[in-house]
C-alpha cells in the first residue's frame, strides 16, 4: 500500500545556546503513514516527536530541516514553494495543538476563526463560511452551535476549546490530522470525551492520524501502530498490540515498566525505574544513544550506531541485541 | 486509632473575584466544608479534577491562605489562633513541594542559597561551614551531586529541579509535607524516580505527605489513604486498597474508569457527559448530580453528608447512604 506520508532520514536542527552546537531535535527519522491509520509517536519531552510533527508542516522556525525527504500524497514537501505549502497546510494537513487557548485568537469569535480557514482554502463567501462553521461546531459535538459560534475563546472551557481546534483542523477536509498532545491539558473525564470524538471523526472521515503523545494509556486505546522515539531517533516501531505485549527495545521496556498502571503495588511502594536521564540534545552520546542508561548494553553499543532490523515483517527495532550474533542470545526477550 | 498530626474541621474558603471592569464578580467557593486528618508518617492522596479545590485545601492546611471558617490543628497547636511569631517558628515542621519547581525557585539564586536559606532563617545551623555541609548532605539525599550548589535553576532539567524543590522542603526536618502535583509535569520514567525518592525520604525521615494529584493510578502506589474531591467537597475517602477495589461514589467510579489503560484493548468510553459546574455557582443538593449517571430526584434537593460506610471508608452519596426522610 502506498504511504500517505513518507519521511526519509528526516533531520531537524534548532539553534542551541552555543551557536556552534545546534540541537539535533530529529536525527535521521524514517517512517510511513498508511492511509486511514492512526500512528502514535511517543517518547519523553525533547525526544523530537513534536519537532517531527512541525517539520511535516514545515513550521520549524527558528530551526531548520537539514536533511532527508518528506512525501505527502505523492508530492515532495521540501520542493514546494512557500505558496504551495500554504495550500497544503490547513487544507490537506490539519493540526491540533496541546494548548488550544494559545492557538486560538482571543479577540475573534470562534465561528469567525473557523470561517477564516474556509474562506482562504475553499474560497467560500462570508455567509457560506459562517454557515459551514456552525455546521462544523455541531460535528465536533459542541452544544448549541449557533450560539457558541458567536462566543470568544475565554468563554469556553478547555475541552470545548479543543473541540473548536478540531473543527478548524477538519474544516477543509484534510486527509491527515496531526494531533500534538491533544488531551494532555484536559482532565481525565473530559479527555475521554475528546478522544471519543477523535475516534468517531476518524471513522466517519477516513482520516489518517499522526498522534503525538507521552501518554501510553492514550496510545494503547487510540493508535494502530506506534513509533517510539529516543533522543531524536526512532528506536522501535510496531503494531500497538505487539508493542505493549512484547517490546523489543530496552528503552521501550523501561518506559512501559515505569508506568504505575502496569506494575503491581509492592510492599516497598517503589516503582521500577530507568536509571539516569535523557542525554543533552546538543551532545548525544556516541554509539547507541540509549547505551549509558541501558541495562542490557554490551560491547558494540558504545562505539557503533545500531542499524534497524525487522524481528517480524511489521516491526522495526534499532538495537544490537537484534543484529549482533553476540547480542541475540543476551536479550531478555519478550517481557512485560 | 492513632492521633492525627494535622486535623482540619469544617474548612471553608471562598475567593471573592474582583473583576477589572466590575467592582465584584461572583465568589468562587473553592473549599466548601472539609474535614480531614493526616496521621504521622502516612501518605494521604488527594485526588480531583482542575477546579475541585485540592490545591486550595493543601494551602489551607499549611495556613498559607486563611480559611473563612473551620478549625485547624497541628499536633497540639490551634494553628488558626497561633500568634504570627509562633506560627513562623512552627512553619519549619510543615512544608510544600510545588508542581513547577522552576516557578518556585528564584532564577538568580544559586541552588546552594535556595536550599540553605531556610536553615539560616530557622537558625538550624551555627555557621557557614555547617550550612555548607548540611546543604551538600541534602543534595546527596535527593540524588544530586553536591557540586550543584554553585549552579542556577535554569541549568537543571525538570526532574532535577523537582529534586531541588524536595531538598529545600526537607531542609528543616519537617514532619508534614504537602506535595502539590509534584510529578504531573514529568515524563513517566522521571515520575517513577521522583516517586521513589519521596517514598525513600518518608521512610528515612518519618514524613507525612498530603499527595495532591489528578492521576488516580499513580496515587494508588504510594498512598495509605485516598480522598476524592469534587467542587470543593470531599466525596469519598478510604484506605487506598478499599478505594480501588470498591469505589462507592459514582464520581470516583467514573474517574477510575476514565483513565486510559496502557494495555491495548477496546477504548474507554466516556463515563461522564458535560463538564463540572462552575465553583461560582455550584448546583443545589449534591454538587455532582447534574453529571451523575445514577442521580435520583432527591439528589438535587439535599447535600449528602460524608458518612462512614465501613471502617475508614467514608462516602457522600444519597444512593449509598439514603437520607432519613
Amino acid at each position: 500500500m502506498d504511504a500517505l506520508l513518507r519521511l526519509e532520514d528526516l533531520r531537524v536542527e534548532y539553534p542551541g545556546m552555543d551557536p556552534g552546537r545546534p540541537v539535533r531535535a530529529v536525527d535521521g527519522l524514517s517512517l510511513d503513514l498508511r492511509p486511514a491509520e492512526a500512528y502514535a509517536l511517543v517518547g519523553e519531552s525533547g525526544c523530537g516527536k513534536s519537532a517531527t510533527a512541525l517539520a511535516v508542516l514545515r513550521l520549524v522556525e527558528p530551526g531548520r530541516i537539514t536533511g532527508g525527504r518528506m512525501f505527502f500524497e505523492g508530492r515532495d514537501l521540501l520542493s514546494l514553494s512557500e505558496k504551495q505549502m500554504r495550500e497544503v497546510r490547513g487544507a490537506r494537513i490539519g493540526i491540533v495543538f496541546q494548548e488550544a487557548s494559545a492557538a486560538l485568537n482571543p479577540v475573534m469569535r470562534i465561528g469567525a476563526q473557523i470561517a477564516e480557514a474556509l474562506r482562504i482554502h475553499k474560497r467560500l463567501t462570508r455567509r457560506a463560511a459562517w454557515a459551514e462553521a456552525v455546521r462544523l461546531l455541531g460535528v465536533v459535538a459542541l452544544s448549541d452551535p449557533e450560539r457558541q459560534a458567536k462566543a470568544y475563546p475565554h468563554e469556553l472551557s478547555g475541552g470545548m476549546k479543543q473541540r473548536v481546534m478540531m473543527a478548524i483542523a477538519l474544516s477543509c477536509s484534510p486527509s491527515l490530522l496531526i494531533a500534538d498532545e491533544p488531551t494532555t491539558a484536559l482532565d481525565v473525564t473530559i479527555q475521554a470525551q475528546v478522544l471519543e470524538l477523535l475516534r468517531q471523526l476518524r471513522k466517519e472521515l477516513r482520516l489518517t492520524i499522526l498522534l503525538i503523545t507521552h501518554d501510553l494509556g492514550v496510545v494503547a486505546e487510540n493508535a494502530d501502530r506506534v513509533g517510539v522515539m529516543y533522543a531524536g531517533r526512532l528506536v522501535e516501531e510496531a503494531p500497538v498490540q505487539a508493542l505493549f505485549e512484547s517490546p523489543q527495545h530496552p528503552y521501550t521496556r523501561g518506559l512501559l515498566r515505569s508506568l504505575p498502571a502496569r506494575s503491581e503495588k509492592t510492599a516497598d511502594r517503589r516503582l521500577p525505574t530507568l536509571p539516569g536521564s535523557v542525554p543533552d540534545p546538543t551532545a548525544p552520546p556516541p554509539g547507541c544513544r540509549f547505551h549509558p542508561r541501558c541495562p542490557e548494553a554490551f560491547e558494540p553499543c558504545a562505539s557503533r550506531e545500531p542499524q534497524e532490523s525487522a524481528p517480524t515483517p511489521s516491526r522495526r527495532v534499532a538495537c544490537f541485541l537484534h543484529t549482533e550474533p553476540a547480542g541475540v542470545g543476551r536479550s531478555e526477550g519478550p517481557s512485560r | 486509632m492513632t492521633r492525627s498530626l494535622v486535623e482540619a474541621t469544617g474548612l471553608r474558603k471562598t475567593f471573592a473575584r474582583s473583576g477589572v471592569w466590575s467592582s465584584k464578580g461572583p465568589a468562587v467557593q473553592a473549599v466548601n466544608g472539609v474535614d480531614l486528618q493526616v496521621h504521622p508518617g502516612e501518605t494521604l492522596g488527594l485526588v480531583g479534577e482542575s477546579g475541585s479545590g485540592k490545591s486550595t485545601l493543601g494551602r489551607l492546611l499549611l495556613r498559607l491562605i486563611e480559611p473563612d471558617a473551620g478549625a485547624l490543628r497541628y499536633d497540639d497547636v490551634d494553628l488558626l489562633a497561633c500568634a504570627p511569631g509562633k506560627l513562623r517558628k512552627l512553619r519549619r515542621h510543615f512544608q510544600i513541594i510545588f508542581q513547577d519547581p522552576y516557578g518556585s525557585l528564584n532564577p538568580r539564586m544559586k541552588i546552594g542559597s535556595a536550599i540553605g536559606e531556610p536553615l539560616t532563617i530557622h537558625k538550624l545551623v551555627r555557621n557557614r561551614e555547617e550550612r555548607k555541609d548540611r546543604v551538600a548532605d541534602l543534595l546527596r539525599q535527593v540524588g544530586l551531586d553536591p557540586s550543584a550548589v554553585s549552579r542556577y535553576p535554569h541549568e537543571f532539567s525538570g526532574g532535577q529541579r523537582q529534586r531541588i524543590g524536595i531538598a529545600r522542603a526537607i531542609a528543616c526536618a519537617p514532619r508534614f509535607i504537602v506535595a502539590d502535583e509534584p510529578v504531573s509535569a514529568l515524563d513517566a520514567p522521571v515520575q517513577a524516580q521522583i516517586i521513589n525518592l519521596l517514598v525513600e525520604l518518608q521512610e528515612k525521615l518519618g514524613l507525612a505527605y498530603l499527595f495532591i494529584a489528578h492521576d488516580l493510578r499513580l496515587v494508588k502506589h504510594i498512598c495509605d489513604r485516598v480522598a476524592v474531591m469534587y467542587l470543593g467537597r470531599i466525596v469519598e475517602s478510604a484506605p487506598a486498597d478499599a478505594l480501588y477495589s470498591n469505589p462507592r461514589h459514582p464520581y470516583t467510579q467514573a474517574l477510575l474508569a476514565s483513565t486510559p489503560n496502557p494495555e491495548p484493548g477496546p477504548p474507554t468510553p466516556p463515563q461522564l457527559f458535560g463538564e463540572p459546574a462552575s465553583p461560582t455557582r455550584p448546583p443545589a443538593g449534591c454538587t455532582f448530580h447534574p453529571r451523575c449517571p445514577v442521580a435520583e430526584p432527591g439528589c438535587s434537593r439535599q447535600n449528602p453528608r460524608l458518612m462512614e460506610t465501613e471502617p475508614g471508608h467514608k462516602v457522600a452519596c444519597h444512593l449509598v447512604n439514603p437520607p432519613a426522610e
